[in-house]
């Protein structure tokens, strides 16, 4: 009995003794948790997030919220409580009343990464909402039935009202759909302020379909992708979308069956950016994220994950996209200020002039 | 109310003051009925497991549901908007027109899917004939489904390249297909009927499978036509299940999402899709909360009238096992009925799912083997059985809870007069906005006292708000066409109130319960606005896989949408077929 109890009493001294001795050195800290709160289609490779990861000793926590309006509502909803540490995913349409509602806070220097993003993506000058990603909403139309009916393509808005293209046009609510505002935005640039509701009535006179979301429109419409069980040969959709075509074909073509309509003033860019959230805990570690976003390494992933193009002009693209994806020749693209003061009117007005 | 929760005093003076046999018992309660409501004790413990019964549904109704809101509300609402300037807002952005709308075609899809319901509710309760199980769950199947999918189904077989019109196209040489069936109101109550038709179906036949057949065959030998039978007879019968389910189908169209948007078209607008509108595209949130609170204020208007009827409606009937009232078909006459309501069933459900089911094989069995890649590497990719996993997992709690909480919250309210006014208010959250409740959820649940945010549990208590309205439904009419004289003979042969329930209640209701417990399951495995807004992406469900892979064009992500649905098509019928045997040990089939 003695000799045990001896025994535990030198085991424990010599363990106290032992974490005595290791205390001086400081254990390897716990890694710290970074919220990234996107929108339901953001996506990106376990082994990129991997890599920021074991650079920071951090985790990443992302928190999907919805579409990118239902996500900044939740931003601005909560934002005496902070659900999350960076946003990602506010677009050019949005980004003023993101700026406006006073939930993201400027970075504290400017990440190197924006060096290399054309100019013409950075539009908050205040460091609050950095521009990551793009893509252009334009037309897509289906070779196939051009190439057997012998039409020429569209190749400006104002083509659409022409008798020939009669009932061929499906496009997205834009009170309902991201790729639908655009489309609505790009016919308020191309047809003025005052003119563009008389283009959406010459447009619904001459059989243009509505419908809620892209999905619809693209599958349900559109008679151009595969899969597709539609009857309409054009269709708002992405520059991207005849690359998607190919690559999800897996190898059962190497031609696109579709086309996307890029022509001048025809398409509208789509900025997307991320930002820090107030009130974060981990202001330096989501200020690294945020450069990490402009690094090569999440920027290259950018193309297969989300199908749009990396802001940054050094990241290199996959074949694929190098194929077959086009970016649009002087795409509309309005300022965000002119966007967030006049969103809401033109969605009224569109709605008057075409669904009543 | 009942004897059931009486001291043992008094049943110990019944046994010795009365005869035993239920029949008597029964008569001796109307003719005295002294002997039952008299002492202020037994009204007072009667009163006490009321509310011991209800307390745990209320207070997870005031948790998940009133806090949320409240919370909700006084964001939207409360940075001093006044009421007066809303109110004008309201007038003048075309509510009225907005509220008819959504209120007429809630009417007409209502009525449709009573119309296309009843001859399939008669013949599950009355019928025997071969793959009636399996046929039973696949009417079930549509709850789940994602619009988006349902729309697919629709477009293949009313839209521009549906059989009918490549045949019109062929015969007469038309340029253009000349029916176009999508856009239009029709096509909306089209998909309101095969979404909702299964709840008629299955809270109506399972009520009509236990009314007694000789009631109305003595009416036939009275003399009494047919129609007369069933319009005299059999339909004042069924009137509490029937309203029972044309209530939820009224909730369930009055609320319209999906259907509205995606297969009617954006010139079609519910106030919940005008709600949604105003929250996420417009961020115009008071006017939003307005518009919220005029549906709650609908549904609970609604519901107050159907309750307070359905106290009246609801009489103990005397019913019978469902194995002696139902039989195979044999006359000419039966098996002409039999073949034609399988046929409307079969058209009007089978035939879009059968659809669904074989374009998910149009890339052989691609599509499927696909799902088991991830060869982007995205961080989000689920297999599919984990996916399964998922939805499994939360359907399975969210059953569970909703039984838990709605079986002795019905066993409450169908034993006290007043208790209409409480079970209004399990009803409201059908009637409530997700988009709302979504982001009361956000802003209440995820700080302090409540930190829920991200939890499975959040999941399935949102899940199980919604589905503790159809575990009532389901219950109430089955224990309140419990003749009392039952359970009083079973108490007056000294069964304590639990064995009582287990002895008679219990195997009564059980088909009823079955019935509750797969709306439970269903709501949870289709469910996706608020999973999408709540769930952590690591742990998505079947429908938000589908979702996902319907976000990019291309053929596999097409295919792999429709493989995933079947999928979940599968596992939801095997799921109702298991709840339907599910059984306790030792109690008959009824």
């Amino acid at each position: 009995m003695n000799t045990i109890k001896q025994r535990w009493f030198c085991l424990s001294l010599g363990l106290l003794l032992l974490v005595a001795c290791a205390a001086p050195t400081p254990p390897p800290a716990r890694p710290r948790t970074l919220r990234v709160m996107v929108y339901d289609s953001f996506s990106v490779s376990e082994s990129v997030i991997k890599a920021f990861e074991t650079q920071h000793n951090a985790t990443v926590q992302f928190l999907k919220a919805g579409d990118t309006g239902t996500m900044l509502n939740q931003a601005i909803l909560s934002q005496e409580n902070p659900q999350a540490d960076v946003i990602y995913g506010i677009d050019n349409t949005f980004l003023s009343r993101a700026l406006e509602a006073g939930i993201l806070q400027p970075l504290a220097a400017r990440p190197a990464g924006l060096a290399n993003v054309p100019p013409e993506l950075q539009l908050d000058p205040s460091l609050r909402l950095i521009p990551v990603d793009y893509g252009d909403v334009c037309l897509n139309y289906d070779k196939a039935y051009f190439a057997e009916h012998q039409l020429p393509v569209p190749q400006d808005l104002r083509d659409l009202v022409r008798p020939e293209y009669k009932g061929l046009l499906v496009v997205e609510n834009p009170a309902a759909s991201s790729p639908g505002l655009a489309f609505l935005m790009a016919t308020v640039d191309r047809f003025t302020e005052e003119h563009y509701p008389d283009f959406w009535q010459d447009l619904l006179a001459n059989d243009v379909r509505v419908v809620d979301g892209w999905d619809t429109a693209y599958y349900n419409e559109f008679s151009g992708g595969s899969g597709s069980q539609g009857t309409r040969p054009l269709v708002v959709s992405y520059a991207t979308s005849p690359a998607a075509e190919v690559y999800f074909s897996e190898g059962a073509l190497t031609e696109p069956p579709t086309g996307a309509i890029t022509a001048p003033g025809t398409c509208f860019r789509q900025v997307e950016f991320t930002g820090i959230l107030t009130g974060t805990p981990v202001a330096d570690l989501a200020e690294a994220f945020i450069a990490f976003l402009l690094s090569d390494t999440f920027q290259a992933d950018i193309p297969l994950q989300m199908w749009v193009f990396p802001a940054s002009q050094t990241a290199p693209l996959p074949p694929v996209f190098q194929q077959y994806a086009v970016v649009a020749q002087e795409p509309v693209q309005l300022a965000p200020d002119v966007i967030a003061a006049n969103r809401d009117r033109w969605l009224r007005e569109w709605t008057e002039a075409v669904l009543r | 109310m009942s004897s059931r929760t009486e001291p043992e005093g008094s049943q110990e003076e019944k046994r010795h003051t009365q005869s035993v046999t239920p029949r008597q018992t029964s008569n001796i309660k109307h003719q005295t009925p002294i002997t039952f409501h008299g002492s202020r004790l037994t009204a007072h413990t009667s009163r006490l497991t009321f509310y011991a019964l209800l307390l745990p549904a209320l207070l997870f109704l005031l948790v998940f549901y009133f806090y949320p809101l409240a919370a909700i509300f006084r964001a939207s609402l409360g940075a001093g908007i006044a009421p007066a300037a809303l109110a004008e807002r309201l007038a003048t952005s075309g509510t009225l027109r907005l509220l008819g709308f959504t209120v007429g075609q809630a009417l007409a899809s209502t009525a449709l899917t009573l119309l296309v319901g009843l001859p399939g509710a008669y013949l599950f309760a009355r019928y025997d004939f071969p793959g009636k199980a399996l046929l039973n769950a696949l009417t079930t199947v549509p709850f789940v489904l994602p619009t988006v999918v349902v729309a697919t189904a629709f477009t293949a077989l009313i839209g521009p390249r549906s059989p009918l019109n490549t045949l019109l196209m062929s015969a007469l040489g038309l340029e253009r297909p000349p029916l176009d069936f999508r856009y239009t109101l029709g096509a909306i109550l089209l998909a309101h009927v095969f979404y909702n038709t299964t709840l008629v179906l299955r809270l109506v036949g399972s009520f009509w499978a236990n009314l007694d057949p000789r009631l109305e065959e003595a009416a036939r030998t009275l003399g009494a036509p047919p129609w007369q039978v069933f319009w005299r007879v059999t339909l004042p019968l069924l009137r509490p299940a029937l309203s029972a389910a044309a209530l939820l189908v009224f909730i369930f169209c009055f609320t319209s999402f999906g259907v509205i948007l995606i297969l009617g078209g954006p010139r079609f607008a519910t106030l919940e899709v005008a709600i949604y509108r105003q929250t996420v595209q417009f961020a115009d949130l008071p006017l939003a909360a307005a518009l919220a609170l005029i549906q709650i204020l609908g549904t609970l208007g609604l519901t107050l009238i159907y309750a307070r009827l359905q106290v009246r409606l609801s009489r103990p009937l005397e019913l019978r096992p469902a194995e002696s009232t139902r039989h195979r078909p044999h006359r000419p006459g039966e098996l002409t009925f039999v073949i034609a309501s399988l046929t409307l069933v079969l058209g009007c459900l089978g035939l879009p799912l059968l659809t669904l089911a074989a374009r998910s094989l149009e890339g052989g069995a691609r599509f499927y083997t696909a799902l088991a890649e991830n060869p982007r590497g995205s961080i989000f990719y689920v297999p599919p059985l984990a996916a399964l996993g998922n939805s499994l997992r939360f359907a399975a709690g969210t059953t569970g809870l909703a039984l838990a909480l709605g079986l002795p919250a019905a066993l409450a309210l169908q034993r006290e007069r007043r208790g209409w006014l409480v079970d209004a208010l399990f009803m409201l959250p059908l009637g409530t906005s997700a988009v709302t409740l979504g982001l009361g959820y956000l802003i209440a649940l995820g700080r302090p006292p409540l930190n829920l945010r991200g939890t499975p549990l959040l999941i399935i208590c949102a899940h199980t708000l919604v589905a503790l309205p159809f575990v009532v439904r389901s219950l109430l009419p089955a224990l309140q066409a419990i003749r009392p004289a039952l359970r009083e003979a079973a108490a007056t042969l000294g069964a304590p109130p639990f064995r009582v329930f287990v002895a008679v209640d219990l195997p009564i209701i059980w088909r009823a319960l079955a019935v509750g417990a797969i709306f439970a399951f269903t709501v949870s495995m289709g469910e996706f606005g608020a999973t999408s807004m709540i769930a952590r992406p690591e742990l998505p469900t079947l429908p938000i896989a589908i979702y996902r892979f319907l976000s990019l064009p291309g053929a596999l992500n097409y295919g792999q949408a429709l493989a995933m649905s079947t999928l979940l098509m599968a596992v939801c019928a095997a799921g109702f077929i298991a709840i339907e045997r599910l059984r306790p040990p030792g109690t008959q089939a009824f």
